[in-house]
């Protein structure tokens, strides 16, 4: 009888990863839960990575795989820093995100990844991907286990305009940031109540740009700090069946 | 003859018409439907006085949570209960299909129905189709000669059917979870608050670590000439979030056009034929 290999390199461990870019923030949230077939392996685990000052990757599927796709990432932002003497932008982040996915084309990562974060001009952009590097630029995305669930309910709230429209209109959402962040707890809410692979507290990123927020609140451009502060992270309990 | 025999309907049992079809469909890639699985925790244990049964109410099909309260201990007999885990449509038709044949054997009889009797019809049930009516039973009762706890399974050890006496039990995905609990924790003689208190934490423990079984805690205690079904005795995980400002959903589908046709009022109705009578 002919042998063959009886086990995978693949796992997948679960979990889901929600964004939504606003005119001047973008949440990215998702669960901390990590699991196998029905096991637990931990409650408490983050799968949002920070890759530069303005971006930040959401990400489930296999964890390891994950991980070793955001150490790749660390270490070319390390590079573009040394070579440009500046923090890259999310746009970059996000090609440089597809080309690294793209390089493992016949061995991918088993990855499924969301981008948020802030464009140069202060407005929330976020990147949805597949597991090979194909990507698009959107308002709101969702990826991972609950995802199925997610993402019609964030179409009916977010419809977003028709990417074929001339002149092409903006991804963002109309909502406000607190609004936003009402929505995502909503989805995660209901997500786990019919998705076993999505529970435990979750952590969510809200980026915002100090410089576009004092504009349009009518404050000075010249006492804006550009650089930091622009990100915050908060925790809201969810199902632990 | 031989014709004729072969139109008679059939009068009970599983219809095997499609066998052959559904063999050729499969051997073409054809997947078959997935069925609801019950990924369950279910418990049982003898106390000083008769028997506890628990169980969790998640019902599953793949990833997806089917039903987040639904019942796995069945009724058998007024003094007899079993848990169910599996296939959802097995474990409640072979429950059902045992409980109506006791509650028939006690007409028969005019006894209480025992424990064993339930046993042997469910373990002859499902040894006879092979593994193919997929029940993990826990079964308890209290009966003319005590408490009785059993285990009937056909997913994990063959031949499909076998069964086990057990002062404690558990099955379904959450087992080793519920009985890790009762391992560390079970001991002869318990008092019926310690023992209510004991299956719970077992059910809670299958709840919590693993993903198959969730939601709320059904337990029922059997005593000598009492049965007390405790439907949700915990409700452990309730919704984490909502939204004070709600949602709306206001955008309909859109009427384009509208034609109405109405039904004919008049139906004339032509005298033709034979008379059918008279």
């Amino acid at each position: 009888m002919k042998q063959q290999a009886n086990w995978s390199p693949y796992d997948n461990n679960g979990g889901t990863c929600v964004a939504i870019a606003g005119a001047d923030y973008c949440v990215v949230a998702s669960d901390t839960r990590m699991s196998t077939g029905y096991s637990i392996l931990t409650r408490d685990y983050s799968k949002i990575c920070q890759l530069a000052e303005k971006s930040v990757m959401a990400s489930s599927g296999f964890q390891a795989d994950v991980r070793a796709l955001q150490k790749v990432l660390a270490a070319r932002h390390a590079i573009y820093q040394h070579q440009h003497n500046k923090q890259m932008s999310c746009p970059a982040m996000a090609q440089l995100l597809s080309n690294t996915l793209y390089y493992k084309r016949f061995f991918p990562y088993y990855a499924f990844n969301v981008l948020g974060g802030l464009d140069s001009e202060g407005k929330g952009c976020v990147f949805t991907y597949d597991a090979v590097g194909s990507y698009e630029r959107v308002g709101y995305s969702s990826q991972g286990s609950g995802s199925t669930l997610i993402m019609p309910f964030l179409d009916n709230q977010l419809k977003s305009p028709s990417p074929l429209l001339l002149p092409a209109q903006d991804a963002v959402t109309p909502l406000s940031e607190s609004e936003a962040i009402d929505l995502v707890k909503t989805c995660f809410a209901s997500a786990t109540e019919r998705d076993i692979y999505t529970a435990a507290k979750y952590p969510y990123f809200t980026l915002f740009s100090e410089h576009v927020r004092h504009v349009l609140q009518g404050d000075k451009l010249e006492i804006v700090v550009l650089n930091v502060s622009g990100i915050r992270r908060e925790y809201m309990e969810l199902r632990k069946d | 003859m031989g014709t004729a025999a072969v139109d008679v309907p059939m009068k009970g049992g599983f219809s095997f018409d499609h066998c052959r079809r559904n063999e050729m469909l499969s051997n073409k890639g054809l997947k078959p439907p997935s069925f609801l699985k019950t990924g369950t925790t279910i418990v049982g244990l003898i106390f000083q006085d008769g028997v506890i049964l628990g169980a969790d109410t998640r019902a599953t099909e793949g990833p997806i949570v089917a039903d987040k309260n639904c019942e796995k201990i069945h009724y058998m007999a007024p003094n007899i209960y079993c848990c169910g885990a599996g296939t959802a449509a097995d474990t409640e038709a072979v429950t059902d299909m045992v409980s109506s044949q006791l509650q028939l054997h006690r007409y028969h009889t005019s006894r209480e129905s025992r424990v064993v009797t339930a046993l042997s019809l469910l373990k002859s049930h499902l040894f006879s189709y092979q593994g193919h009516v997929s029940a993990a039973l826990v079964l308890g009762g209290v009966d003319v000669t005590g408490p009785h706890l059993h285990t009937v399974s056909d997913l994990y050890i063959y031949p499909h059917g076998s069964t086990d006496t057990l002062p404690f039990a558990t099955m379904g995905s959450g087992s080793l979870a519920a009985m890790a609990v009762f391992e560390s924790k079970y001991h002869e003689g318990l008092a019926r608050d310690e023992g209510i208190k004991l299956v719970t934490e077992a059910i809670c423990s299958g709840i919590f670590n693993d993903l198959g079984s969730g939601s709320n805690v059904d337990v029922c205690v059997i005593t000598k000439g009492q049965t007390e079904y405790l439907r949700n005795l915990q409700t452990p995980n309730p919704r984490t979030y909502v939204n004070e400002r709600g949602y709306s959903f206001s955008k309909k589908t859109e009427v384009l056009s509208t034609k109405i046709t109405p039904l004919k009022e008049l139906v004339e109705v032509i005298e033709g034929g034979d008379a059918m009578e008279e």
